[in-house]
């Protein structure tokens, strides 16, 4: 058992980076009822946004400047990205059938990632991504890779600040305005336009963090990153309840989690030993999720709403 | 209404373009070949993009260097030779679909690739079909040559038209044991593969020749290809006391791999096939010092044959580096131009119509000297070398550890 609190820690790393993506899902679900099933590539794009302000800065810059570059290069790129889909792709596809702006969704998706895979320079491959150099940390028997440390940092203070934007500002009061009644959010004199286009670019900044969060764990960022990653964080999303910023963070942790511990312990249970391991994380991050719609369709945070025609 | 006609009539006309472009490509090489000296195609599959680009490249370019000096030194006189690359993605569906196109092609006589053992299953069916020779410098899948059943003993020919110049996971994997056990003296290892046909092959032949040796698996895992978190399974390797891990599978994942259990702080080599050796390997994983990998034949830079293959290849400057199956790729490349060589030389300097199958038997009594060392096929279509190289990653290289002939 003494494998517990590092796999608790390992899961909670890794559903957090999930989360990050989630709030994306969850926002722009939460506004304009669709699956933005690109939203993974924009994960990706922020990745490629924030390796390229990285190879741009010379050679031996202290990561302590350059983290923080990277990072607000990502976001730029990835808020772009996105703000640019929701005006071009979605926007003209706000008042058709709701299959029209998913096939879109897919579409881009697929065209985001042939993009960077045919013109970022040398993409066709993984591309290395910067790490922090140093031996991990170790605290109390809990080993945390060194360049966690970020994730750790940025996941709570991200979900803080957005706490605080969506319940304090005025905007973000008028989004909770528009995600319950965008109908009657315009008649109250809320610029709806404005609020998805918000809902859009602060999705893509946190998926921005998380690709750094992500090409920093892994030492590497590749134009196929977002399939996998998107997919298990509109899970967490659909987890924690879609529409809701603390579910898709609780969702995340709770998917995490549940890899972690799949692949840790399973394999002890008597019988089961067939169906354990990592080879099996992903199956049981689902059947989590088919266990929690089951019971919980709406998800863990998730209010049973009447479906908007 | 007015909107599915159309649909339907774009769909049919960009069917009806696309395979009217196979048809006249086809066609004119074939009246080409008619007229004068014959041009053949030497096909290549490899994976050209993703991941495993690297390797792939350089299979690509080592053929075509091969073609292009066969051409200048009028190797197989009145034959002219041609290359054609098709990206199989590392995955077998493409790779099927590429085997497809080479067969319908008339004019290709032999195919070098592809990279992967998965890709190689979903492809030999259709080149035996079509008597179409394939020489794959990579391949290390048993089962592609010996049959299913070669692990218990009944060794069984599946397809005659298919032939490898590098050696097999029955000899890699027990070679890597061998080197674990008696070389770096590690007992306790922690075993982990990738589920694909490469990988859980390479793995489970380790396994059997370790324990066969005295050293104990401490830990099995299989990951996902696709995957790059691997942080729950560095809590169980270290948790597991293992001295070192024996990886089945490609470096796209073992860097990461190794790297985040270096980053865990699980400071034990990991080791690894041919699949991990690779320049890319070590750029992924800035922490890959210590790591090992055995590769199938001697290292192209220690062979006096290869001197020449190497600045031929530097003088050719091609992007890419001939990395692991360079040399491998080039003496597939060469054994079929030899073996066209042989049938055309039987048939008063003229290819005859049965050309391809007269090929498939050509290439199974071939016989010269390579850039990897000397060239010909048992009875099965491997390689009669079984010498492979155990590498080691000093200061950002894979450096040459020990050198051996695996004897059983």
């Amino acid at each position: 058992m003494h494998e517990l609190p590092q796999q608790l820690a390992n899961g909670l790393i890794l559903g957090a980076l999930y989360g990050l993506v989630a709030i994306g899902y969850t926002m722009v679900y939460g506004i304009v009822q669709l699956i933005n099933f690109a939203h993974g590539e924009i994960f990706m794009v922020g990745g490629f946004g924030a390796l390229t302000a990285f190879l741009a800065l010379p050679g031996g810059t202290s990561l302590w400047i350059a983290i923080p570059l990277m990072l607000l290069a990502g976001i730029l790129v990835s808020t772009l990205v996105a703000v640019g889909a929701e005006r071009f792709a979605y926007r003209p596809l706000r008042g058709a059938p709701r299959l029209a702006p998913l096939i879109t969704a897919i579409g881009l998706s697929i065209v985001l990632q042939q993009l960077v895979f045919s013109f970022y320079p040398d993409a066709k491959k993984a591309r290395v991504f910067p790490k922090i150099p140093g031996d991990p940390f170790e605290l109390a028997g809990i080993t945390i890779q060194r360049s966690d440390i970020f994730l750790i940092i940025a996941a709570p203070l991200c979900m803080m600040i957005l706490g605080w934007f969506v319940a304090k500002t005025r905007s973000g009061r008028a989004m909770q305005a528009t995600s319950q009644d965008p109908d009657t959010a315009k008649l109250m004199g809320i610029d709806t336009d404005r609020i998805i286009v918000m809902a859009f670019a602060i999705g893509a900044a946190f998926a921005a963090v998380a690709a750094v969060a992500y090409g920093l764990r892994t030492g590497q960022v590749d134009s196929r990153m977002g399939i996998l990653l998107g997919l298990k964080a509109f899970t967490a999303a659909v987890l924690g309840g879609i529409g809701n910023i603390y579910g898709a963070m609780l969702g995340g942790l709770a998917l995490g989690l549940t890899e972690g511990l799949a692949t840790g312990y399973i394999q002890h249970v008597p019988g089961m030993d067939l169906f354990g391991g990592a080879a099996w994380k992903d199956v049981w991050a689902f059947v989590l999720l088919i266990v929690v719609l089951l019971v919980r369709p709406q998800g863990l945070l998730g209010e049973r709403v009447a479906d908007r025609a | 209404m007015r909107n599915r006609s159309l649909i339907v009539v774009s769909i049919a006309v960009a069917g009806a373009l696309s395979l009217s472009a196979c048809g006249s490509r086809g066609e004119k090489k074939a009246e080409d070949g008619a007229a004068g000296s014959t041009t053949v195609t030497i096909g290549v599959d490899a994976p050209l993009t993703g991941d495993l680009s690297a390797l792939g490249l350089g299979i690509k370019n080592s053929v075509d260097l091969a073609v292009k000096q066969a051409n200048a030194k009028n190797e197989v006189p009145g034959v002219k030779f041609e290359i054609k690359a098709l990206d199989d993605t590392a995955k077998p569906a493409p790779g099927q679909q590429n085997a497809t196109n080479l067969v319908a092609d008339k004019t290709v006589i032999g195919v070098v690739g592809p990279l992967n053992s998965s890709v190689a299953q979903s492809m030999q069916q259709i080149f035996n079909d079509a008597n179409l020779v394939q020489i794959s410098p990579a391949n290390t899948g048993v089962a592609l040559s010996q049959g299913e059943a070669w692990a218990s003993g009944t060794k069984a020919r599946p397809f005659k038209s298919y032939f490898r110049t590098s050696t097999t996971d029955a000899v890699q994997g027990p070679f890597a044991a061998q080197y674990l056990v008696n070389e770096a003296k590690k007992k306790k290892v922690f075993l982990i593969d990738d589920q694909k046909a490469y990988g859980a092959g390479l793995a489970a032949t380790f396994k059997g020749e370790f324990t066969k040796l005295g050293g104990s698996i401490v830990g099995e895992e299989h990951v996902n290809p696709d995957d790059r978190d691997f942080n729950a399974i560095v809590t169980k390797v270290k948790s597991s006391g293992a001295e070192a891990i024996y990886y089945g599978g490609e470096y796209p994942a073992a860097g990461p791999l190794s790297l985040q259990l270096k980053e865990g702080g699980v400071n034990i080599p990991l080791m690894g096939g041919d699949g991990i050796q690779s320049g890319d390997f070590i750029k992924l994983n800035p922490k890959s010092q210590g790591d090992v990998a055995t590769a199938v034949g001697l290292p192209v830079e220690q062979l006096p044959s290869a001197a020449k293959f190497i600045a031929d290849y530097k003088a050719a400057a091609y992007k890419d580096a001939y990395e692991t199956y360079g040399g491998y790729s080039y003496d597939s490349a060469w054994a079929i131009i030899q073996a066209v060589k042989t049938v055309a030389a039987a048939n008063n300097g003229k290819l005859p119509a049965d050309a391809r199958a007269k090929v498939v038997a050509a290439v199974q009594a071939i016989s010269f000297e390579g850039v990897t060392g000397k060239v010909s096929f048992d009875q099965y279509g491997d390689t009669t070398n079984k010498q492979l190289t155990v590498y080691a990653v000093k200061d950002g290289k894979w450096a040459v550890e020990k050198t051996g002939t695996f004897s059983g």
